[in-house]
């Protein structure tokens, strides 16, 4: 093909814009990974070199944070310490070079495994309910169906925090405050008006004359869903569960409001790390990185269907 | 399979029922009688079929299949199957799975033996028996709607329907197609109930032709007598190729016509032309379509197309004498006057 032809192409974007487009990826690919790498840094350094000044860029890697991430310690005498007999595992060792003996493990995996089981719940809790509703909205004569369609993504326009105070005096009168049940219900809640929506946009683009035909096929309305449009409806399926994870990973406002104890989940705990026998911000880095791994993985496992659903209306079929 | 009965089926869409879509429809189909529907977009085809499947709910009306009615019953259990117009298969499944989906159903439940045999002779039958592992949406557009036929043949229901099944195909596979389904249907003995707005198709596969309009059923009968014996004025124009030619009836003034005549129908086989000098009428153009030739022709201000032998010796602008063989006579309200 002659070098003309390229230049006119009105398709194919050109060498010199598409350098550009690349350049600009990469530059913002990099300002957002700034903080991400500073945290993974700082996880690995030593208490000490974490805070020197000027920051260190070559030192020493430590999985002191690690260790303080995942246990109470006690401080000690360097001669009961010497007393004792020689230390079991990395950690052991190091929390001793600080004059400390780990007390017993911090709270951290309990408050992580309420993360995963409130985030992961609350996400098949709005979806599945999504899906369902989004079908309805796009198969049915459902009265009103505009308005309740409004309806349902107006719960979205105001600030949460508005509904903070409210939502704390209803969960102490129902016993759910401080639950694990309480937080799915309420991540459901918010979870549900984008699944709907997106879902619907979703079934929309799938005919009805699949459905149509697996019913004259001898299925039920129900089993031709299962069979007929859920498998179709993956993509989107997928992508609304990314969507709805992250919001209810992330969440920190009411989680902090709303759990405290047991139910407590890591985003208003990873800050309390700090604070034990000074600023250990190497431990709080260690959570913070831990924190990025399910999210991280999920998003790697679904990414063909999160690409689409970003870009999901924009090509027809 | 059975014959099927529609007794005053009626059906409206929109805002309180503004649209009628199909407009008090009495129709019996035969134990294996092939019926087809022709009428343009928007007639109440596809809403026939789709009232006798089940998939709509008609306002007033019955369907019967086998004697039995089927009000209130569920498309899954009325028997019936359906080829539709576009999105046939379903786009995640191998061409095997798509054909062994109905017989997979809750409804039916056979074993897996049956299935594959099932699935091989009608796959087989469709001659898309070399593509079963293939996934559906990587067939061409004819092996598309060959599968989608298949899903329906491999059951054995009461009455298949078809919703112009090859109208999203090109002509030369539209015509294969035709001759291999008309083969299929009679060596089955099939019910079938086919819709279409294509004239060729109506007149080649058809016992019988209803013709719709306006949700309604204009006439219905053999394709003989639909074409040679249309009941007015829109019948007529259905069929025939080229499109019949409709005359003014004060145009031949010489011609005696039945009282109360509006419009004269004439189709290549009512005229008759000669070459003559000072003629009634002149050739204002010829396409050449190989076999045969369109003659163009002006009569007063009247414009005729009529087939013509490809070797006629007349020219464009040459006079000829224009006459009338019985040709089709219609009243002031389109009905035919016999």
């Amino acid at each position: 093909m002659s070098s003309a032809n390229t230049a006119h192409s009105v398709v194919e974007p050109s060498a010199r814009s598409k350098r550009i487009a690349a350049t600009l990826v990469i530059l913002y690919a990099v300002i957002t990974m700034i903080p991400l790498v500073w945290i993974f840094l700082t996880s690995i350094k030593s208490p000490p070199d974490s805070i020197s000044y000027p920051p260190k860029i070559l030192f020493t890697p430590s999985l002191e944070g690690y260790c303080n991430l995942f246990t109470t310690r006690t401080r000690q005498t360097p001669e009961y310490i010497a007393s004792l007999p020689p230390p079991e595992g990395m950690c052991d060792a190091v929390t001793r070079e600080r004059n400390m003996v780990i007390a017993g493990p911090s709270n951290f995996l309990p408050r992580f495994t309420n993360s995963l089981i409130i985030a992961f719940g609350s996400t098949f809790l709005a979806v599945g309910l999504g899906t369902l509703a989004a079908y309805g909205f796009s198969r049915f004569k459902v009265p009103l169906a505009d308005d309740l369609l409004f309806f349902i993504l107006s719960t979205r326009m105001m600030p949460p925090i508005a509904v903070a105070i409210p939502i704390y005096l209803m969960y102490r009168q129902l016993g759910l405050s401080d639950t694990a049940l309480g937080m799915m219900l309420l991540y459901t809640a918010v979870n549900v008006s984008l699944a709907v929506w997106l879902l619907k946009g979703f079934i929309d683009e799938i005919p009805r004359e699949y459905e149509e035909a697996a019913m004259i096929d001898g299925y039920s309305r129900l089993q031709a869903f299962r069979k007929v449009v859920l498998p179709q409806a993956t993509t989107g399926i997928a992508a609304t569960a990314i969507f709805c994870l992250i919001f209810a990973w992330n969440e920190y406002a009411f989680a902090s409001l709303l759990t405290s104890g047991s139910a407590q989940t890591a985003p208003p705990f990873i800050p309390t790390i700090i604070g034990e026998g000074g600023q250990d911000w190497p431990a709080v880095a260690a959570g913070t990185t831990i924190f990025l791994v399910p999210i991280l993985v999920f998003t790697i496992l679904l990414r063909k269907q999160l690409l689409r659903g970003i870009t999901f209306g924009a090509v027809r079929k | 399979m059975a014959d099927v009965t529609l007794k005053g089926i009626t059906k409206s869409f929109g805002k309180g029922g503004a649209k009628r879509a199909v407009d008090g429809i009495d129709l019996t189909i035969a134990d294996g009688e092939f019926v087809v529907l022709l009428g343009p977009t928007g007639a109440g085809k596809t809403t026939t079929l789709r009232l006798i499947a089940g998939i709509e709910t008609p306002d007033s009306g019955t369907v019967s299949i086998g004697g039995r009615p089927m009000a209130g019953l569920a498309p899954a259990s009325r028997d019936v199957a359906f080829v539709f117009q576009q999105y046939s298969l379903y786009p995640h499944l191998t061409v095997y799975e798509n054909l062994a989906f109905p017989l997979r159903s809750p409804a039916r439940r056979m074993d897996p033996a049956t299935v594959d045999a099932r699935v091989r002779e009608v796959a087989k039958m469709v001659r898309i028996d070399h593509k079963l592992e293939n996934r559906s949406t990587r067939l061409s557009g004819g092996e598309m709607q060959r599968v989608a036929i298949g899903r329906a043949l491999v059951r054995r229901p009461s009455i298949y329907l078809m919703d112009e099944p090859l109208s999203s195909l090109d002509a030369k596979l539209r015509g294969e197609l035709r001759l291999e389904l008309k083969r299929i249907q009679r060596d089955l003995g099939a019910t079938l109930l086919y819709v279409t707005h294509d004239q060729i198709e109506a007149m080649t596969m058809a016992d019988r032709i209803g013709i719709l309009a306006e949700g309604r059923l204009v006439q219905i009968g053999t394709p003989r007598e639909i074409y040679a014996d249309p009941a007015n004025l829109h019948v007529a124009a259905r069929l025939g190729q080229p499109h019949i030619n409709l005359l003014p009836v004060d145009l031949l003034s010489d011609v005696p016509v039945p009282p109360g005549t509006k419009t004269i129908g004439a189709r290549t086989e009512h005229i008759a032309i000669a070459r003559e000098e000072g003629g009634n009428a002149r050739v204002d153009w010829i396409e050449h379509l190989g076999d045969q030739n369109h003659l163009h022709i002006k009569l007063g201000e009247q414009k005729l197309v009529t087939l013509a032998d490809p070797d006629i010796a007349v020219s464009p602008g040459d006079r000829i004498r224009l006459s009338l063989r019985n040709p089709l006579y219609f009243g002031q309200d389109g009905q035919r006057l016999v």
